[in-house]
């Protein structure tokens, strides 16, 4: 399989705050690619360098074969975003809202039609299409702005914790569709700090934490790699592969590694 | 081209979607222009009339001369046949003095005991007039005014002397011919006023323009980036950053929406003014229109800067504070900036407003056309011309930082 995403050596400072840390990996063409980490962990700051959202502070990246920094306007061609925030306007209608980002991306407006059509029916948000979007629960602005992220039907899906804060039925439908979506050749890369979810979707994940990519592999492997437990979960394959190396030098490491785990940022809730 | 175009409208239009939906920023949108207008209306006093003013009057001499003037003063009427002044009468200098320290009095006029003898006697008499250091400004009008009841009150007794000379000895025949002359010898030269327009301009009509360009370019200036940075807030300005389309598209789509609703702001002061108080328009209603738009023009560039610059609403609204304020004094919305010292008058042209001012004054008090403001069209252009092309590539840099 070809890469369709290659990155060398990215970095991003924060003035003398280093996020993302010399990192360097590749993602297959037509896999579901998980980014698993803590918060804070510099997840959301490598997907928006390889969005063009922040510039790198060194290293490069080719995304669908284009430079990252030299041709932008071709790399944003071929992406689609769900950031961390939910990109849809209060406003506007879930419709509007399409149609806008739509036109942006030279859609017709037939095609924006045709396309949301099809999603916002999947996604049992057809009946809410005319209503204000500042009126929605959160997983219902999250359905939106997942059917947004896919109108023009990119090529690469990045989704930033796309689940997050989201009740389960939703979380539910929203990984089935991802799922779907991969299905139909997108390539996705999902940053997560829920397990399970990095466990059921992915291929492959990626497992960073302080700004550097601990371990890379498939999700058996991963999990061959806790040997010492029978039917290791990943929060067992996470605590070996960073806890366990430094509950020698400092236990109290681990409970703030932990805490920083399971807590939730708040500046998700709108 | 037809792409970056159409990028732009859905930008503006989607921005005036989201603003027209927004039922507390539209009240602002409105109040404030009134507000403004309002306020500057009745709070600055019309400094070319004066009503009911008091002042006091001592009179040391008793005569029937000094009384006639008195009579004089309580009659003078300036507008709307209303007194100018309330004048109350005090018993010595010392007690009109203390009327105006005691602010009771805007100004005060002296008759001395030998007024009436000296006069008697063909000699030279003198009133003293007290002004109110307190109050310049209605203190000048008020002096001025005093001086001139005095001034004419005292040709009149000049021409009554020198006529009575002129016929005694048999200089001219008549008595009427003998105070022309008479006249004509103590003010051989008058001088007669000429406006461009007809009829009196009032204050409003000087501060109408200016508010009406303070108004515009500060809600482009605020309305651009207030509207970038909530939208950086919001996480939406990413979505159309990660869209293939040109940066320039998305800022001119910003300063798009922005202009269209400052220039509705214009509208709506404009047509206070009309309605409200009375302002006339006496050049063309299109070239006002031309002028504002060049205005929001030479002010896009800043806004961008401002909003590029500014990671949050607040740190911008900061900013903003801080140009606007003392651009509001410079560029003379509400004095004319000639009056203002040289170093003063000097940085008063380097803001773009002042030059969208004096042009709308001129055209809208004075009637100017196309070629009496061809300057400060010109300026304008190039400040805008000039601060968007800084403000552009600082936009792009600054929006992936
Ligand atoms: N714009 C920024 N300025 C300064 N520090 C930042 C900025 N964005 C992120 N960071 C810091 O970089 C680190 C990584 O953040 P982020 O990529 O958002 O983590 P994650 O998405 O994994 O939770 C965090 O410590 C965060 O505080
Ligand atoms: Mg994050």
């Amino acid at each position: 399989m070809e890469d369709i995403i290659e990155v060398e050596n990215l970095t991003k400072k924060f003035g003398h705050f280093t996020a993302v840390d010399n990192v360097s990996f590749k993602v297959k063409k037509g896999e579901i690619f998980g980014f698993l980490g803590p918060n804070g962990a510099g997840k959301s700051t490598t997907i928006r360098m390889l969005t063009t959202l922040l510039r790198p502070t060194s290293g490069r990246a080719r995304i669908a074969g284009y430079d990252l920094e030299a041709q932008q306007d071709q790399v944003r061609r071929y992406i689609g975003l769900v950031a961390e925030k939910i990109i849809l306007y209060d406003r506007l209608t879930a419709d509007e809202n399409l149609q806008f980002f739509g036109r942006l991306n030279n859609l017709k407006p037939a095609v924006i039609k045709e396309r949301s059509d099809r999603w916002l029916r999947r996604l049992g948000m057809e009946e809410w299409r005319n209503h204000q979007v500042g009126t929605y629960s959160t997983g219902m602005k999250q359905r939106i702005n997942v059917v947004r992220a896919l109108l023009t039907e990119p090529d690469i899906l990045f989704l930033d914790e796309p689940t997050l804060g989201l009740d389960p039925q939703t979380s539910r439908l929203i990984r089935d569709f991802i799922a779907e979506v991969n299905e139909t050749g997108a390539t996705v890369i999902l940053t997560t700090h829920d397990m399970h979810e990095a466990e059921t979707l992915s291929d492959r994940v990626a497992i960073i934490d302080c700004g550097k990519i601990i371990t890379l592999d498939t999700t058996e492997n991963l999990k061959k790699m806790v040997k010492n437990i029978s039917n290791p979960t990943f929060e067992d394959v996470f605590l070996t592969l960073t806890g366990n190396t430094v509950r020698d030098i400092a236990s109290s490491r681990i409970t703030s590694a932990s805490r920083r785990w399971h807590g939730r940022p708040t500046n998700r809730v709108r | 081209m037809k792409e970056i175009i159409s990028h732009i409208w859905q930008i503006a239009k989607k921005d005036l979607i989201e603003f027209s939906r927004d039922r507390i920023r539209l009240v602002t949108f409105v109040i404030m222009p009134i507000f403004m207008m309002v306020l500057t209306g009745f709070i600055f006093p019309s400094q070319t009339t004066l009503k009911d003013v008091p002042i006091g009057i001592a009179r040391l001499d008793n005569d029937q001369i000094s009384e006639q003037l008195i009579k004089a003063l309580k009659n003078l009427s300036m507008k709307d046949s209303q007194p100018a002044f309330n004048v109350k009468t005090y018993q010595s200098e010392d007690e009109v003095k203390e009327g105006i320290k005691k602010q009771e009095i805007s100004g005060g006029l002296i008759v001395p005991e030998d007024f009436s003898t000296k006069l008697a006697a063909n000699g030279q008499a003198q009133i003293i007039i007290i002004e109110d250091q307190a109050n310049p400004q209605i203190s000048a009008i008020t002096t001025q005014v005093l001086e001139q009841v005095v001034n004419t009150f005292s040709q009149q007794i000049g021409t009554q002397k020198v006529g009575y000379l002129l016929q005694k000895e048999k200089v001219v025949p008549s008595g009427e011919a003998a105070e022309k002359t008479a006249l004509a010898f103590l003010k051989p030269i008058t001088t007669k006023l000429l406006g461009l327009i007809e009829g009196e301009t009032n204050y409003f009509e000087f501060v109408a323009p200016g508010i009406m360009a303070m108004v515009v370019m500060t809600a482009v200036m605020t309305g651009l980036a207030g509207s970038v940075s909530r939208e950086k807030e919001q996480g939406t300005l990413d979505g159309i950053l990660i869209s293939p389309i040109s940066r320039l598209a998305i800022i001119l789509g910003k300063a798009t929406s922005q202009s269209i609703r400052g220039l509705a702001q214009g509208v709506i002061v404009l047509i206070l003014a009309i309605l409200l108080f009375g302002v006339k328009i006496y050049g063309s209603l299109l070239l006002v229109f031309l002028l504002l738009i060049l205005g929001i023009f030479s002010f896009v560039g800043l806004g961008i800067l401002v909003s590029a610059s500014a990671a949050e609403q607040e740190t911008a609204t900061q900013i903003l504070f801080m140009f606007q304020f003392p651009m509001l004094f410079l560029s003379g919305v509400f004095f004319p900036i000639q009056q203002m010292p040289k170093i003063m008058q000097q940085i008063s042209h380097l803001v773009p407003l002042t030059y969208a001012i004096e042009a709308l004054r001129k055209v809208m008090i004075l009637g100017a056309g196309l070629t009496d403001i061809r300057t400060e069209l010109i300026i304008l252009f190039s400040f805008g011309l000039i601060t968007l092309a800084i403000a552009m590539p600082l936009f792009r840099r600054m929006i992936t930082r």
